[in-house]
């Protein structure tokens, strides 16, 4: 599709990028990169991506600009294979990934690919996860819900806007394994097509307990619906939030963070990757990305490079396991 | 927050110039694809919606856009049916019935101008019945559970057929048909893929808005190449507007009746608009029979047409607050919210009002505007309407085509595109419905999801679907939806063709 960059050709928009970067690669940015979003206009990888692009270009570490690409289907497994197959080397592509992609690459729902084949550049953030509960519920304290599910795993129903086995669905395992629930897969979660949808069955009284990100719960949480037991962070999180106790705390060492991020293609060259990895990390420093975290409820949550790398490694096989602890794959 | 203040900030939203344009845009191009014989506003909006996503447009912008298209094609629906005796679109059909006389009669002008206000008169009592009916509707949505859902979704299936409907079998057909295409791809309450053959592109499903587009935009292209009709169509000729506030007076208790019938039976899942033009022109009739319906009678013009505008804004209302489209235009309308990553259903209101009251009260400017377009500047539409389909088509499937590349910018997509167009052209062919197989795709999964969260909440209880009023009111309801059809159904029909029979060719 795009030209693979000529490095010779882009020496003068590379000088600039360089003096703001300080350092000296022998990778020189092109003129213009592209971002693909693993999905329609209007989600998260979309926002991640126009948001990082904006940025990038503003604050000239990319002279041209930086194009959104939205490329939708299998939950982001289009655009893997698509960089995995015909994007190998371009080192002016970098792809929006989130917590959802570790989930799909863990339960090989992209057939024949693995984490191991693009290079994992770094996050800009993170949207932690919640446990709540409707005003009118028996539970006050995650340690009292997970109590009475030690006693019947089926005693609360889940509503998540995940399907079974995503990320909605793991915040509840993750975190009854960690209290020693056991027999996990009696653990009822009713899949909705989004968070949202999730909330209102929950604050209707139909389904007993939520599970999402903090930045969902937010509208229902200040209209006094809805009662979050527990952030799945490892600190209390800033105003607004910080009346929410974390379910470490709470005794229940469970930390979900939903990250938004970056891979690269994996035969990009060392220099490019060294200089995405760098350029990652001094955006995510800068007052205008600060500014852009606060406005979209974005927490912090800093990985980059081989740190990063080993990150995504590491929640993969979480992932893997307990996705076969509840019988999802084999 | 009032419903007037929040009006008063949807407001606010329309009037910018942005929301101002797209509204005026889709009045125009909505009344000029209305008016074009065959082609209706489900189509219109079809048509249209790539051409949002081509233009990266804000949600409340494409929005504004295309419920002002579907505002127009509602009006402009009426131009073919006065003029050419040929309804742009079911709704219309009503409309021939006394529109077509008066035309004949040399009041062709008079005609169009008191469907115009009628028209307005329509969607504007029924805007006014969204502003009121939708947020309660939207708080009352906290009471739908897993079980009230999946009996408001079979209501939405068993009155699909209408009172309307040729025939209840192809209906079903095609039903089956939308249902067996959303079952491809991940199966959210499992997590299993079904039918995807490890196929990447399938494991999201198939995409309602290629289905959408290709079913009614590209099967439009094949209908064109068949028939060759380069030419414009014979039409009865304009005659000078001569139109008193004596006449406006006459038709104005017809419209409002009319307009509060269309409204309620636009409400009403799976009826929508055919029904409400319908019910409003047979009852306009009783009601006033030393009239002469059916031999130019203005009411004739003035009932089906403030009926069908008012089904068309009533169907918005369980569209926006409970995500169940009221006809196959708001399906349409659903289908491009969910690819937009807007979740119609009581959180809309609560998460974007915005979007919500700004299109409710871009419907009312969109509304002023399409009645001071209609009325001066008939005669440029009525021109339109003799312009060769050649020249359209080829622009109608470039928008098309661009537009849903846009959207997924993956090739893949355009061959289902076309995929869907031959099965539309077939489909249609042997007068299969298209909208029942869109709201078999869209309600399928919705309606498969929440029968099984009711047996899990209930750990298997089957007693559970009918645990409330609700939902044992909304059974009752669709089982009558699902039998009167069938008794009442032919009596109807043989009553609509007998006036039609009546005209002169």
């Amino acid at each position: 599709m795009l030209k693979t960059v000529s490095m010779k050709s882009v020496l003068v928009s590379g000088a600039a990028a360089l003096t703001i970067a300080g350092q000296a690669y022998a990778y020189e940015p092109a003129r213009s990169a592209e971002c693909i979003a693993p999905a329609n206009p209007g989600g998260g990888w979309d926002f991640t991506c126009r948001s990082v692009g904006k940025v990038l270009t503003d604050l000239d570490y990319i002279k041209g600009n930086v194009q959104t690409v939205n490329m939708a289907g299998a939950g982001g497994g289009v655009a893997f294979a698509h960089t995995v197959s015909k994007r190998t080397t371009d080192e002016s592509l970098i792809v929006a990934a989130s917590t959802a992609t570790t989930t799909r690459l863990a339960q090989g729902q992209f057939p024949g690919m693995n984490a191991d084949q693009v290079k994992w550049v770094g996050t800009l953030g993170a949207d932690y996860g919640v446990i709540a509960v409707g005003k009118d519920s028996k539970y006050t304290s995650l340690k009292q819900m997970m109590d009475a599910l030690k006693g019947n795993p089926g005693a609360v129903k889940f509503a998540g806007g995940s399907a079974s086995g995503g990320w909605d669905h793991l915040k509840v395992l993750i975190t009854a394994k960690e209290a020693n629930v056991e027999n996990l897969p009696k653990i009822r979660y009713l899949a909705f097509s989004g968070g949202s949808e999730a909330l209102v069955q929950v604050v209707g009284g139909h389904v007993d307990a939520f599970t999402g990100d903090i930045s969902e719960v937010k509208g229902f949480m200040d209209s006094g619906d809805l009662r979050v037991l527990a952030v799945l962070s490892e600190e209390r999180l800033a105003k607004p939030f910080d009346q929410i106790p974390t379910a470490l705390e709470q005794g229940i060492s469970s930390v979900a963070p939903n990250w938004r991020g970056f891979y690269v293609p994996g035969d990009a060259s060392q220099e490019s990757y060294d200089w995405w990895v760098n350029t990652i990390d001094e955006l995510y420093q800068t007052q205008e990305w600060k500014d852009v975290m606060v406005k979209n409820g974005l927490m912090p949550f800093k990985k980059s490079g081989e740190e990063f790398t080993q990150f995504v490694k590491n929640q993969t096989l979480d992932i893997q396991i307990l996705s076969k602890d509840i019988g999802l794959i084999k | 927050m009032g419903t007037i203040e929040l009006l008063m900030q949807g407001f606010v939203v329309a009037l910018s110039p942005e929301s101002l344009m797209f509204a005026l845009i889709g009045a125009i191009l909505g009344t000029l694809i209305g008016a074009l014989p065959g082609l209706g506003p489900a189509n219109g909006v079809a048509i249209l919606i790539p051409l949002a996503f081509s233009l990266g447009l804000s949600p409340t912008s494409s929005l504004i856009l295309l419920t002002s298209v579907y505002a127009g094609a509602m009006y402009g629906g009426r131009i073919s049916s006065i003029l050419l005796n040929i309804p742009g679109d079911e709704p219309a059909m009503m409309t021939c019935l006394d529109g077509y006389p008066m035309a004949l009669k040399g009041k062709a002008a008079e005609a169009l101008a008191t469907s115009a206000i009628a028209s307005f008169i329509g969607s504007f009592i029924a805007t006014i019945g969204l502003v009121i009916l939708a947020p309660i509707l939207a708080k009352f949505a906290l009471k739908f559970g897993p079980s009230e859902y999946f009996a408001l979704f079979a209501l939405a299936f068993a009155t699909l057929g209408g009172i309307t409907g040729k025939n209840q079998f192809k209906t079903l057909i095609a039903a089956a048909l939308g249902l067996m295409i959303a079952t491809v791809g991940i199966d959210i309450s499992s997590g299993v893929q079904r039918f995807t053959y490890n196929n990447l592109h399938l494991f999201e499903g198939v995409d309602f808005l290629i289905a959408i587009v290709g079913l009614f935009a590209i099967s439009e292209l094949f209908f064109f190449l068949e028939q060759h009709a380069g030419d414009g169509l014979k039409q009865v000729a304009l005659n000078k507007l001569k139109l008193t506030a004596k006449d406006i007076l006459y038709i104005m208790p017809a419209s409002i009746r009319g307009a509060l019938l269309g409204f309620v039976s636009g409400v009403l899942p799976g009826a929508g608009a055919s029904l409400g033009s319908f019910v409003s022109y047979t009852l306009e009739k009783k009601y006033s029979d030393k009239g002469e319906f059916g031999k130019g009678d203005p009411r004739g013009v003035a009932a089906p047409e403030a009926g069908n505008n008012g089904a068309a804004s009533g169907a918005l209302v369980p569209m926006l607050t409970l995500g169940v489209p009221g006809s196959g235009t708001t399906a349409v309308l659903l289908a491009m919210l969910i690819s937009l990553n807007v979740n119609p259903g009581p959180m809309l209101f609560e998460q974007s009002p915005d979007l919500v009251w700004g299109v409710i009260a871009a419907l009312f400017v969109g509304n002023l505007v399409l009645l001071l377009l209609n009325i001066p500047m008939v005669g440029i539409f009525v021109k339109l309407l003799s312009i060769p389909p050649k020249y359209l088509m080829p622009i109608v499937t470039l928008v098309a085509s661009v537009g849903i590349f846009s959207i997924t910018g993956s090739a893949m997509d355009l061959y289902f595109m076309v995929g869907f167009g031959v099965l539309g052209y077939v489909l249609r062919k042997i007068e299969i419905p298209l909208v029942p197989v869109i709201l078999g795709m869209l309600l399928g999964p919705e309606m498969e999801k929440n029968l099984r969260h009711a047996l899990v909440l209930s750990d298997g209880d089957w007693s559970v679907l009918l645990n409330s009023g609700l939902s044992i009111g909304l059974w009752v309801v669709a089982a009558a939806g699902l039998i009167l059809p069938i008794i009442v159904g032919p009596i109807l029909r043989a009553k609509m063709k007998r006036p039609k029979d009546g005209l002169p060719d």
